[in-house]
């Protein structure tokens, strides 16, 4: 007998879950937003927005190394191509700092199609190695070059102006930054929603497989590739102007495994992990500072205890997903809905009874 | 009848190895024809060649009167040829649903612009893609598993899931590396009532299998591989009773 069965999404009840995530978000941007209200001390609010700026990065990288699974060790390097234009557009040839994000960001993509395109054919370790030597060649190049200012760098880089305001404090940079946050967590949540995202998260499971769904693996990589880099290079761009002097040690390796180290602690691929990872390497070493020289041990320390105790980091990709459900189910709304509020009946479909 | 997929005196070499030669199957529209052979006989070697995963050494692959031999694995799957793997190729850190939609890939919107700023097209196709995810997981009964973790699933639906993962693509031919291996009886059931509904969609199936009675079940069609050879062909029953099928699978007879 054929019967008739539909898959039923809640289209008609509020779904209290979505409800209680978007009042959470919402509560923590207004919470993130009065952070400067609370607080006129300069040092929390330096420390506040280096911990935005390095989410920002760590969003950036985790396109590459949360969704497509390759392992970036020179993610610096886009970081630092986004400052240098930056700064040397900004002093050199007076251009504003919004305006040179768009150089930045277009030289970053190129330097990712050349390194990208022969290199990321490769499994992970050898790629790793790769991109640590392109990180390692451009900071080089900063120390080398006249124009990038050698060792000492780019300094007297102009504010930051948007219209007719000039942002010129801590405070400014706070909220410029938790804008850049919000957005790149939006844009990567977008992404992951699509078929880019999919595709990504294919290639880091399998990649073999990813090619019989129709996955061009190699082109996706890429993309990947200069997702990061762009968001790295737009991040550099606005860290220029923020720190007003930039200079090679600023982008090397340690900065480099800095970015890895947040996206790991947090979760690979998780959006909310990331920038919680990014806050916690930001701002543990400097609660540590009681402990003066040993300050890095005992993050070290605790660092190795939190990948023994949690291996796939704080919030690991699906944990609120997950725990959606089980809200979902205990409020009793109907598990058969993917992205409810998508609507109708999903499916009618004849089946028989086996 | 026409030939959907037909290959042209193929062959396969590993060093010095010949891990195919000279074979040249034709598989017909509407068909559902399986492929059997003593292990190492060549069965997965000759999928992976259709597939693109192998480039094949001589010979060639046409599908619908257009060679693809030696295309990228990708591009044959964009043509319309899917595959299931021998040993399941699963996204385990994805959801069951995920890994369906990764099957509909080529069918997502891929417009930068219209994912950002989730336009109303590309969120109605979207949910049309989640809809159709849904009605391939409702067609090999795994509707209510769709939040799970594909790599939390037990074998058999595994096995399911990739089906599902396959329908997604509305394939011209299906290739099924042992669908029905290592499952529980049950399982097989469930499978073979999914295979044959997917034929009576019109699809084109090839099969390797090694449960023959599954394949006398549901095959129309029968190629007998041995050491890379084709040894015979034709209808189930006739090969059944091929005096050189018996000899593969069973030995010579001692004089």
């Amino acid at each position: 007998m054929a019967t008739e069965t539909a898959v039923r999404s809640g289209r008609t009840r509020v779904d209290g879950f979505r409800v209680t995530r978007a009042g959470l978000v919402i509560a923590l941007v207004v919470a993130a937003a009065l952070v400067p209200q609370m607080t006129q001390n300069q040092y929390y609010l330096g420390v506040a927005f280096q911990a935005e700026m390095l989410m920002c990065l760590a969003l950036g990288l985790n396109i590459v190394v949360g969704y497509a699974g390759m392992l970036d060790l020179g993610f610096a390097a886009f970081f630092a191509i986004g400052a240098y234009t930056t700064g040397i557009l900004s002093t050199k040839e007076h251009w504003s700092i919004l305006a040179s994000i768009g150089p930045g960001v277009l030289i970053a993509v190129i330097c990712a199609l050349i390194i990208g395109f022969p290199t990321l054919r490769l499994r992970s370790d050898y790629l790793a190695v790769v991109t640590l030597g392109f990180g390692e060649i451009i900071q080089t190049i900063a120390i080398n070059l006249n124009q990038t200012g050698g060792p000492t760098g780019i300094y007297a880089i102009p504010a930051l102006t948007i219209g007719s305001v000039v942002v010129a404090s801590n405070t400014g940079y706070y909220y410029v930054f938790l804008v850049l946050v919000i957005i790149f967590a939006l844009f990567s949540t977008r992404l992951r929603g699509s078929r880019l995202g999919r595709a990504w998260l294919c290639i880091r499971e399998d990649e073999d497989a990813a090619k019989a769904m129709g996955i061009n693996t190699n082109h996706y990589k890429l993309y990947a590739y200069m997702f990061g880099a762009v968001l790295g290079s737009i991040t550099g761009s606005l860290y220029a102007p923020a720190l007003t002097a930039i200079s090679p040690a600023s982008f090397g390796f340690s900065e480099s495994l800095l970015i890895v180290m947040a996206v790991a602690i947090g979760g690979l691929g998780s959006i909310w992990g990331v920038m919680f990872g990014a806050a916690v390497v930001e701002i543990f070493p400097e609660v540590f500072r009681s402990f003066a020289q040993a300050r890095l041990l005992v993050f070290g320390v605790l660092l190795v205890i939190l990948m023994v105790v949690r291996p796939r980091g704080l919030f690991p990709e699906r944990a609120f997903q997950a725990l959606g459900t089980r809200i979902r189910a205990r409020l009793g709304h109907a598990v058969a809905s993917p992205r409810s509020g998508t609507g109708g009946p999903l499916v009618s479909l004849p089946t028989e009874e086996p | 009848m026409t030939a959907v997929l037909q290959t042209d005196h193929l062959s396969l070499q590993f060093g010095g190895v010949n891990a195919l030669s000279d074979l040249s199957i034709e598989v017909d529209e509407g068909a559902l024809h399986a492929i059997i052979g003593p292990n190492g006989a060549g069965k997965t070697s000759f999928f992976n060649c259709l597939t693109g995963y192998y480039k094949p050494t001589g010979g060639a692959v046409r599908f619908q009167g257009n060679e693809v031999t030696g295309l990228d694995a990708a591009k044959v799957a964009a043509l319309g040829i899917r595959r299931t793997f021998q040993n399941i190729r699963v996204f385990p850190k994805m959801s069951v649903l995920e890994n369906v939609l990764a099957g509909g890939h080529l069918r997502a919107t891929s417009n930068l612009l219209s994912i950002t700023v989730a336009s109303r097209g590309f969120r109605r196709r979207e949910r049309l893609l989640h809809e159709e995810a849904m009605a391939s997981l409702e067609f090999v009964g795994l509707a209510d598993q769709w939040n799970n973790l594909a790599g939390d699933l037990p074998y058999g639906m595994r096995k399911r899931m990739e089906l599902a993962r396959v329908l997604i693509a509305n394939p011209v031919v299906v290739l099924l590396d042992e669908p029905a291996a290592g499952v529980s009886s049950v399982e097989r059931e469930e499978l073979s009532r999914v295979i044959r509904r997917i034929h009576d969609q019109g699809t084109c199936v090839v099969m390797i299998e090694h449960d023959v009675d599954l394949v006398m079940e549901i095959a129309t069609d029968v190629t007998v591989l041995d050491n890379g050879r084709i040894i015979a062909s034709g209808l189930p029953q006739d090969v059944r009773t091929n005096p050189d099928v018996i000899r593969a699978y069973m030995g010579r007879k001692r004089k």
